[in-house]
C-alpha cells in the first residue's frame, strides 16, 4: 500500500541510529574538552619555567600539598613520597621527591598518572617538571629517585588549604596491562626468576 | 502481497519465517516468559546465598555472575522483549492496520533474540566465568574480565541491533499505516507510549552499543578509551552509559503506563482522565530522561554546579509522572469499577510504581544519596519500579488482552490466586531491602554483617514465593490457550478501541481493508 513510504521512514530512522552511535564516540572529545576546561578529572596543568618567573609568591598564606601514591596491581613495582607533605606559598616553585623500585628482574616501563583533589584547584597546580610526563624505564632491581617540581598558582580559590596529588603508577606494556587471565604468567615469570 | 497475506503456513517453518506481526508478537512474549524464567531463577541463587549472613552455596564470583547477568537477562531479555512483542501484537490491532510496515525486518528483528541470549549464557560456562562487573559494565572491571565479557559484549550488540530494528519499525507502523481518520491525538495511550519508547531506544540504544564497543577496543586492540594508564578515564564510560542506561528504565517503563491508560479507563467504565496530558506528559518524561543521567554517579566527585543541575533535573521529572498518577486516579474517581485480574493488577502498578518513585525522589537528592549510593536502598528501589511497574504492567496486559489472542477467558480465580501471591512475594522481597540499605547493607556482596540477618531471610522467603507464583501464571495462561469459556469480541463490557471490533481470538489477518475511525 505504502510500500516506499515506509522504506523512506526507515532509512531515516535507521540514519538517526547510526547518528547516536557516532554521538556516543562524539562523547569521548567533549568529556575530554569539558574536564579541560573544568578541571573535573583532577588532571594537572603543565607550565614553563618562563610562566612562573614573574609570579608573586603571596607570602601570607600557605597552602598544605599531601602526596599519595599507588601502584596498579599490574605492575610489580614499590612507589612512595619521600616527603608525606609540604606547605607552600602560592607562586612559590618547589620540588618534591619521590622512590619508585622495580621489584622484579626483568625491565619493565611504567607511567604515573596524577589526579589533583579537589578537583576545583587541579587548574591551578602547575607542574614544570615531573616524572609522569614521560614514561619510567626501570631495570632489574633497579631503584630510582624521580622528582615534581611544582607551582601553587596565586589564583587558587581562597577556601582551598589543602590540595592532594595522588600518582597511580600503571604499567606500559600493552601485553600484560589488563586481564586476570592474561596476567598470570607475568606472576609465574617474576616468581620463576628467583 | 496479496497472495503469501492469504497463506497460512503450519509447523516449524511458520515460526522460522514468518512475517505476520501476531505471530512474531507471540513469538516474542514467549521469548520474554523463557528468559523471565531464566532470570528468575538466577535471582533465587543470589537470595539463597543471602539467606544467612556468611557464604554458603556459592563462591563470591559466581554471586557477581549472578548479579550481573539476572540484570541483564531480566532487563534486555525478558522486560523489552516482553513489551515489543506487545507492541506487535497489538499496535496494528489498535491503528487498523493489516501489520507491521516493515513485516520482514520484524522476523529479523525477533530472531536476533535467541542466538543473543544463547551467548550471554554460554559465558557462563567459559573459562574465566561470566560477566561479574555488574549490569553498568563499569571499567576498569569490565576491562579486565575473561572472555566471558567479550560474550556479553557481543550479546549487547545483538539485542541493540534487535530494539533498535523494532523500534523502527514500530515508529514506521504507527506513523504510516493508521486507518483514515486515526489521528495522533485519537491514538489509544499504549500507542502513544510505545511510539515515545521507540524513539527513546532509538536515541538511546546505539549509545550503549557505542560504549561496549569502546570498552571491546580497550580490551583487544590497543585504544585507551577508558583506561587511565594511557590517558582514558573509566569515569567517562560511567557518563556515556548513563546517557543510555537512564532514558531505559523509561524504556522499560513507559509502554507498561500506556497498558495501565487503557485498562483503568476499561474497568471504571469512564474515558480516561486528562487524555492529551498523559500524552505530553509522557513526552516531557522522555525528554527529561536524556538530561539527568549523572544522578547515577553523584558520588564520581563531580563540581557542585553539576550535582545541583542534576539534581534539580532529576526532580522535574516527578512532575510529569505525578500528572500521570493523578489522571490515573482521576480516571478511577467516581468510577463503577469492578476488579477483575487486569485491574487488580494496574491498580497494584500504579501503588507499587508510586513507592518506587518516592524512593526515586529520595534518591535524587545529592546530599542523601551519598548515603544510599550502592546500598540495598537503590536495589529496593530499582526493583520496586522495574517490577512494580514494568512487570506487573506486563501481567495486566496479559490478563486484559489473552482473551482476544486465544478467544478463551481466563479463570478469574486463579488469576486472583497469582495477583495475591505475587503482590504478597513482591513486596516481602523488596520492602525489607528499603531497610537493610538505609542501614548501611551494600548490593552486589555475598555476605552481610549479622545485623540485616532477619530482613533478608524475609526477602529470600519472598522472592521464593514471588517466583514460584509464576507457575499458577503459567498454569492460567496454558489453560486459557487450551480452552475454557468463550471470550465475546469485546471481551470487557467497558473496553473501547479498534482491537475490540476483531472477532476472538483474532484471526490471521485482521483489517486487510481498513476500518473507519470516527
Amino acid at each position: 500500500m505504502n510500500e516506499q513510504t515506509n522504506k523512506k521512514t526507515a532509512t531515516r530512522l535507521l540514519l538517526v541510529a547510526v547518528a547516536m552511535f557516532g554521538f556516543g564516540y562524539a562523547l569521548v572529545p567533549l568529556y575530554d574538552l569539558l574536564c579541560d576546561v573544568t578541571g573535573l578529572n583532577g588532571k594537572t596543568q603543565r607550565a614553563d619555567v618562563s610562566e612562573i618567573k614573574n609570579q608573586k609568591i603571596i607570602l601570607d598564606r600557605l597552602v598544605k600539598v599531601e602526596f599519595t601514591t599507588m601502584v596498579n596491581t599490574n605492575l610489580p613495582w614499590k612507589f612512595k613520597a619521600l616527603q608525606n607533605k609540604v606547605s607552600v606559598h602560592p607562586g612559590e616553585l618547589t620540588t618534591v621527591k619521590f622512590l619508585v623500585r622495580n621489584m622484579t628482574d626483568m625491565a619493565i616501563t611504567g607511567q604515573a598518572i596524577p589526579s589533583v583533589a579537589p578537583s576545583k584547584a587541579a587548574n591551578h597546580f602547575k607542574k614544570i617538571e615531573c616524572f609522569c610526563f614521560t614514561q619510567q624505564t626501570l631495570q632489574p632491581g633497579e631503584e630510582k629517585e624521580m622528582a615534581v617540581q611544582f607551582v601553587v598558582d596565586s589564583k587558587l580559590a581562597p577556601e582551598i588549604d589543602t590540595i592532594t596529588l595522588a600518582y597511580t603508577f600503571f604499567n606500559s606494556n600493552k601485553n600484560i596491562k589488563t586481564g586476570l587471565i592474561k596476567k598470570q604468567p607475568v606472576a609465574v615469570a617474576a616468581n620463576n626468576s628467583k | 502481497m496479496s497472495e503469501a497475506a492469504h497463506h497460512h503456513p503450519t509447523g516449524l517453518s511458520r515460526w522460522l519465517f514468518t512475517t505476520n506481526h501476531k505471530d512474531i508478537g507471540t513469538m516474542y512474549l514467549v521469548f520474554a516468559f523463557m528468559m523471565a524464567i531464566i532470570g528468575g531463577l538466577m535471582s533465587l541463587v543470589i537470595r539463597a546465598e543471602l539467606f544467612e549472613p556468611g557464604l554458603q552455596l556459592v563462591d563470591p564470583n559466581f554471586f557477581n555472575q549472578m548479579t550481573t547477568v539476572h540484570a541483564l537477562v531480566m532487563v534486555f531479555g525478558f522486560v523489552m522483549p516482553a513489551f515489543v512483542g506487545l507492541a506487535n501484537w497489538m499496535i496494528p490491532l489498535m491503528i487498523g492496520a493489516p501489520d507491521m510496515a516493515l513485516p520482514r525486518m520484524n522476523n529479523w528483528s525477533f530472531w536476533l533474540l535467541p542466538p543473543a541470549a544463547t551467548l550471554l549464557i554460554i559465558s557462563l560456562f567459559v573459562p574465566g566465568g561470566g560477566p561479574a562487573a555488574g549490569w553498568t559494565l563499569y571499567p576498569p572491571l569490565s576491562i579486565q574480565g575473561g572472555m566471558g565479557m567479550d560474550f556479553t559484549i557481543l550479546t549487547v550488540h545483538m539485542l541493540g541491533i534487535s530494539s533498535i530494528l523494532g523500534s523502527i519499525n514500530i515508529i514506521a507502523t504507527i506513523l504510516n499505516m493508521r486507518a483514515p481518520g486515526m489521528a495522533l491525538m485519537k491514538m489509544p495511550l499504549f500507542v502513544w507510549t510505545w511510539l515515545i519508547t521507540a524513539f527513546l531506544l532509538l536515541a538511546a540504544i546505539p549509545v550503549f552499543a557505542g560504549a561496549v564497543t569502546m570498552l571491546l577496543t580497550d580490551r583487544h586492540f590497543g585504544t585507551q578509551f577508558f583506561d587511565a594508564a594511557g590517558g582514558g578515564d573509566p569515569v567517562l564510560f560511567q557518563h556515556i552509559f548513563w546517557f543510555f542506561g537512564h532514558p531505559e528504565v523509561y524504556i522499560l517503563v513507559l509502554p507498561a503506563f500506556g497498558v495501565i491508560s487503557q485498562v483503568i479507563p476499561t474497568f471504571a467504565r469512564k474515558p480516561l482522565f486528562g487524555y492529551s496530558s498523559m500524552v505530553f506528559a509522557t513526552a516531557a518524561i522522555a525528554f527529561l530522561s536524556f538530561i539527568v543521567w549523572a544522578h547515577h554517579m553523584y558520588t564520581v566527585g563531580m563540581p557542585v554546579a553539576g550535582e545541583l543541575f542534576f539534581m534539580y533535573a532529576t526532580m522535574l521529572i516527578a512532575v510529569p509522572t505525578g500528572v500521570k498518577v493523578f489522571n490515573w486516579v482521576a480516571t478511577m474517581w467516581r468510577g463503577s469499577m469492578t476488579f477483575e485480574a487486569p485491574m487488580l493488577f494496574a491498580i497494584a502498578t500504579v501503588f507499587t510504581f508510586t513507592m518506587g518513585g518516592v524512593t526515586g525522589l529520595m534518591l535524587a537528592l545529592t546530599p542523601v544519596d551519598f548515603q544510599y549510593h550502592d546500598t540495598y536502598f537503590v536495589v529496593a528501589h530499582f526493583h520496586y519500579v522495574i517490577v512494580g511497574g514494568s512487570v506487573l504492567g506486563l501481567f495486566t496486559a496479559v490478563y486484559y488482552w489473552l482473551p482476544k489472542w486465544t478467544g478463551h477467558m481466563y479463570s478469574e480465580v486463579v488469576g486472583k490466586w497469582h495477583f495475591w501471591l505475587t503482590m504478597i512475594g513482591i513486596n516481602l522481597t523488596f520492602f525489607p531491602q528499603h531497610f537493610s540499605g538505609l542501614a548501611g547493607m551494600p548490593r552486589r556482596i555475598p555476605d552481610y554483617a549479622l545485623q540485616f540477618a532477619e530482613f533478608n531471610m524475609w526477602s529470600t522467603y519472598g522472592a521464593f514465593l514471588a517466583v514460584f507464583s509464576q507457575l499458577i501464571f503459567f498454569y492460567l495462561v496454558w489453560k486459557t490457550v487450551k480452552g475454557g469459556e468463550k471470550a465475546t469480541d469485546q471481551v470487557w463490557e467497558g473496553a473501547e478501541g479498534l482491537e475490540w471490533t476483531v472477532p476472538s481470538p483474532a484471526p490471521y489477518h485482521t483489517f486487510e481493508t481498513p476500518p473507519k475511525v470516527s
